[in-house]
């Protein structure tokens, strides 16, 4: 056991809000720093890949900066990591935003954009901006949101999305939560063991928001505990 | 369809206020005060526009930005006087989620695609403020509606979002602050142009009229009055509550704007009856 306060990297790729999400560590009592260090991501108790940005930019940024690289350690080694909307995205093998290019391929999937128009022909507005619900996708045998940073949150819950794009994973079993735009349902939270990641932003989605926070608060705790040194 | 309702604060240095056409600025209060009261009633987003956005006011601007970024946690975009990508760096980094351009976009168009590029495109909202013309379409304004450009509106509008905007809002001047109802041509021109949401902007003075706007393919409806002067009416009422160095003798006359006694709480639960999805009510622990 140890009584230093948990540590939380927050990764700056020069583009995406991290101050909203520092605010929500912050409001949680999670001691969060906002970091481009790699090192600094490796020794952390739980890293946080915020959103918001354009992919391209920031996966360069993230290669060029050896994040890339320490993102996919502390993914593997069993640190928790949360992705959020662009972080969530980059979580997964490809991305198209602009050009076609490479993600972190953390998780087996890909990235595609909002059609234009819906099943029925009518205009989709894109990007989708607004409050919508989140929900456990039918035909699980077991609570998908258990031991995940959503697992205090209720079925249907409203949050915060802004984007244009969204994950299609290739292995269905990683997808935990959907919702509806368009007509359609797409991904909107992922998880695979230590590896979290939502397409809303929980910063920005009110009191609810702040519980996936303090979910995650928890799990970095918990893992602070048994992480080997 | 989800709809969102935004209440739009103007801000001059430290204080919200709230004018006629853009112009005639009154000073009500405290914007951090309001928003905080926003945040609780269940607002879907927040906009902060400086509307006087001088060099001298801008650290005031990010100081409010701040100190409101660190309770509440809902959306903020925040606008007035952006002109490069450091600017809008600085607000970002303030605590906004978003940021809204207007002469800076109309000035180089391309603005628009660098700073989508830089901070994507779903943080880049180009605000649209218009007079209609005598022959019914409607000119493009600059400087809080001080500048013509022009531009038909729906043209630069349609010119926006190609060039990146993630979203628009839309302002009426004709109908800003005087609580007759959004220009529903206006809007619904637009929202029909662009492939991204639309937020209305201007004139709301009753329920009805938000019902009526997002009844036009608004996907946001942004109000100011409608909400302000409700809200300073219940300073009044608890005057402990409020700062003295405010003048607000000019809500007490009667006439002054011609808004609905309504809160935000009223209004969302009127909407839903009127068959629009919105996010229900949370409390706040």
């Amino acid at each position: 056991m140890s009584d230093v306060p948990q540590r939380v990297a927050i990764v700056d790729y020069g583009t995406g809000n991290l101050y909203n999400v520092h605010r929500a560590c912050q409001h949680v009592g999670l001691q969060a720093a906002i970091t481009v260090s790699p090192e600094e991501v490796l020794a952390a108790d739980g890293v946080l890949l915020p959103g918001v940005g354009s992919m391209p930019h920031a996966m360069a940024f993230l290669d060029e900066t050896g994040l890339s690289d320490a993102l996919r350690s502390v993914a593997e080694r069993g640190t928790p990591l949360m992705g959020i909307c662009l972080g969530m995205q980059m979580l997964m093998e490809q991305g198209s935003e602009f050009t076609r290019h490479q993600g972190l391929g953390i998780l087996a999937g890909e990235i595609v954009r909002f059609p234009s128009r819906d099943g029925n022909g009518t205009e989709l507005k894109v990007p989708h901006i607004g409050w919508n619900s989140v929900r456990r996708p039918s035909g699980k045998t077991e609570d998908p949101w258990r031991d995940t940073p959503l697992e205090a949150t209720p079925d249907g819950e409203y949050m915060y999305f802004v984007h244009s794009y969204r994950v299609v994973p290739a292995d269905p079993r990683i997808s935990i939560g959907v919702t509806r735009y368009g007509g359609a349902e797409f991904c909107s939270a992922v998880a695979r063991g230590n590896v979290f990641g939502c397409q809303f932003h929980p910063e920005r989605s009110g009191p609810h928001g702040l519980r996936l926070y303090r979910e995650f608060a928890r799990r970095v705790e918990a893992w602070r505990q048994v992480a080997p040194r | 369809m989800i709809t969102r309702i935004i209440p739009r604060l103007d801000v001059k240095g430290p204080n919200l206020v709230k004018g006629v056409h853009l112009e005639g600025l009154r000073v009500l209060g405290k914007p951090e005060a309001f928003a905080r009261q926003y945040y609780e009633q269940g607002a879907d987003e927040l906009l902060f526009m400086d509307v006087v956005a001088s060099l001298y006011g801008r650290n005031s601007l990010l100081e409010l930005v701040e100190r409101t970024a660190d309770e509440i946690f809902i959306p903020l975009a925040v606008g007035g006087g952006l002109r490069s990508l450091d600017d809008i760096r600085g607000v970002l980094r303030a605590g906004a989620d978003k940021v809204t351009l207007n002469t800076a976009a109309v000035r180089r168009p391309e603005f628009i695609s660098e700073a989508a590029r830089r901070f994507g495109s779903s943080t880049i909202v180009v605000s649209v403020e218009a007079i209609r013309r005598s022959d019914g379409s409607y000119e493009a304004y600059t400087d809080n509606g001080r500048e013509k450009t022009g531009l038909d509106a729906v043209a630069w509008a349609v010119r926006a979002a190609e060039l990146g905007a993630g979203e628009l809002v839309v302002t009426s001047i004709d109908r800003e602050g005087t609580g007759k109802g959004y220009d529903l041509d206006l809007t619904e021109r637009i929202a029909r142009a662009v492939p991204v949401p639309v937020i209305a902007c201007g004139g709301a003075g009753t329920a009805e009229h938000v019902a009526q706007v997002l009844g036009t393919g608004a996907a946001a409806a942004s109000l100011a009055s409608l909400l302000h002067y409700n809200q300073a009416r219940r300073y009044l009422a608890e005057p402990n509550q409020f700062s003295p160095e405010i003048n607000v003798a000019h809500l007490q006359r009667p006439g002054f704007a011609k808004v609905q006694d309504i809160d935000l709480i009223q209004l969302k639960a009127y909407l839903t009856d009127r068959g629009f999805v919105s996010r229900p009510l949370v409390a706040h622990v």
